[in-house]
């Protein structure tokens, strides 16, 4: 493993060192390193594109790490990986990818990953994105995920794209039966010339199901985000979306919350905001010591925390 | 020592300038708590901005020790040591308590020693020091917060701007006392903007402004008797219809 490797894992994973337990870290297009446990078996798709990872009913407090580097200029790919997490589990999965481009040519990283969720089943799931390298090729990611929730099972997705990717579309579509729940938490910071939008579709088919889609994003420079969020209650069910997002110097913002009720029990709820950071927070640090770009800086960090 | 001198500022409202400061010039040593009363409207706001940099003067000249300090940044005066809380407390999204805290005191610090802090103003401080300073937060936690973080500032001149305002009754007692202990160990210059008979008692001097206007200062015992003399004739006249 090269230092920029151990560099990206460090930013997508918080990895220093091989992970404990089951892992499956792919550079340049290839595996270089997998582990399963009695627990938490990770294979190949029969069609070779991507993971198969299984995870045992009843596993309790495990992990699973599956991070992605690409360094190689150029590199484009689409991965699918499949996720089984059986009854009652309660597991954590770590995904991330980091794409380190040197080169003029553009890097490439499209993950679709499909998550079937079991009954009273937990998992977090958390994707982290990050991009570096002073080359003019682009870095890319389009992540899609694919929810199938059963009962009572509950979902948590924490999201986060702070540094370096030029371009992103992320999709996620997930259905959820009785009882179970969802929850979304995407924080995204885009500059320069950054291109990043985001659709969400959550369907609430199961009577007591419910969703909470929540964006925090900043906008700096020329950048320009959009975000779109769907709720729709087949159900007796509550939902409830949030944008919220700080525009800074030229960048541009779209927000898009949409909801649909087909059903008179289904309560759904969207909030969208949009500004500038208010004048009199700046105004507040700065009687505190901090200069006035300081105070931006910590106001943008606390926002995206 | 600050030192205001004549100080004046305006703004322009439809087309036409409205004095808001007129002419103030007052000193504020080391060691002394003095208090800024008066009417709603009448400028101790403003001149409390002033003060801190937040509004420039229009005229006039503020001396820190001496030195010029009119054109120096809200920033720059923050590090020189004089320190403002405000009336109304600003609310952050993500940014805890303790972080404001540490912010504040310019130095990394303990949660212990935040909670010491919170705990002063008479906040128990385990619930709170991991909270974030937003809406979740009612105006009267707000306020001990704010106090909390200009104490943890510890600087030579600290102005409070009507920090009793969206306290409960028992707390305010706890406030007296959170004013008289910085007094007594922080030998700073303290301002205190305020209408509460209560804070009025325990100042050093007490400056009256009116209509912009300084009317009024020296010390409690002179100024006081003057100040309840007037309320109570206001309020018989009211009375009188």
């Amino acid at each position: 493993m090269d230092q920029i490797t151990q560099h990206i894992l460090e930013e997508v994973a918080g990895l220093h060192a091989i992970p404990e337990g089951a892992y499956n870290i792919r550079e340049n297009g290839k595996s270089i390193g997998r582990s399963s446990t009695d627990e938490i078996e990770i294979g190949t798709r029969e069609d070779g594109k991507g993971l198969v990872v299984k995870i045992k009913a009843g596993t309790k407090n495990k992990s699973v790490h599956i991070p992605v580097v690409i360094s190689q200029s150029g590199l484009t790919e689409v991965v699918y990986n499949d996720f089984y997490i059986g009854e009652d589990a309660d597991v954590t999965i770590i995904a991330g990818c980091g794409i380190h481009n040197a080169g003029n040519d553009a890097s490439k990283h499209d993950g679709i990953h499909s998550f079937f969720v079991g009954k009273n089943a937990k998992v977090k799931y958390v994707e982290k994105h990050y991009g570096s390298g002073d080359g003019n090729g682009e870095r890319i990611m389009n992540p899609e995920t694919i929810v199938e929730m059963e009962e009572n099972s509950y979902m948590e997705m924490d999201t986060v794209q702070i540094k370096g990717v030029d371009s992103t579309i992320r999709k996620t579509n997930a259905k959820l039966k009785d009882g179970a729940k969802l929850v979304v938490m995407e924080r995204l910071m885009t500059h320069g010339k950054q291109h990043a939008e985001s659709y969400f579709d959550v369907y609430c088919n199961g009577a007591d199901s419910g969703a909470n889609v929540v964006s925090r994003s900043v906008a700096k420079e020329d950048s320009y985000q959009k975000f779109c969020s769907r709720l729709i209650g087949n159900a007796a069910c509550s939902g409830h979306t949030e944008c919220d997002a700080i525009i800074m110097d030229n960048a541009k913002i779209s927000a898009v919350p949409e909801l649909e009720a087909n059903h008179p029990d289904a309560a759904l709820i969207h909030e969208a905001a949009i500004g500038k950071i208010a004048g009199e927070q700046i105004v507040k640090l700065m009687t505190l010591g901090l200069s006035e770009e300081e105070a931006e800086e910590k106001i943008v960090e606390g926002f995206l925390r | 020592m600050l030192e205001l001198c004549n100080i004046s500022f305006g703004v322009s409202e439809d087309s036409r300038q409205k004095e808001i400061l007129k002419n103030i010039s007052l000193k504020l040593e080391d060691n002394r708590f003095t208090v800024i009363t008066g009417p709603n409207g009448g400028g101790k706001s403003t001149l409390a901005k002033v003060i801190a940099g937040i509004e420039k003067p229009t005229e006039g000249k503020i001396l820190w020790d001496g030195e010029d300090i009119t054109d120096l940044s809200v920033t720059e005066r923050a590090k020189l040591g004089i320190s403002y809380a405000f009336q109304q407390p600003v609310r952050f999204k993500g940014i805890t308590v303790f972080d404001l805290i540490q912010l504040a005191s310019g130095q990394k610090m303990s949660v212990e020693d935040a909670c010491h802090y919170l705990s002063e103003v008479g906040l128990c401080a385990r619930d709170y020091v991991r909270r974030e300073v937003n809406a979740s937060l009612s105006g009267g936690e707000l306020k001990r917060i704010e106090i909390a973080t200009v104490m943890a500032r510890n600087t030579r001149m600290t102005v409070f701007d009507e920090p009793e305002a969206g306290i409960d009754l028992w707390s305010f007692q706890k406030l007296i006392s959170v004013f008289e202990k910085l007094h007594e160990t922080n030998h700073g210059s303290i301002l205190i903007i305020s209408h509460q008979e209560r804070i009025l008692n325990i100042a050093d001097e007490i400056v009256l402004i009116a209509d912009g206007q300084l009317t009024a200062s020296g010390s409690r015992e002179a100024i006081l008797p003057q100040i309840l003399d007037k309320s109570v004739n206001r309020s018989c006249k009211v009375m009188g219809g």
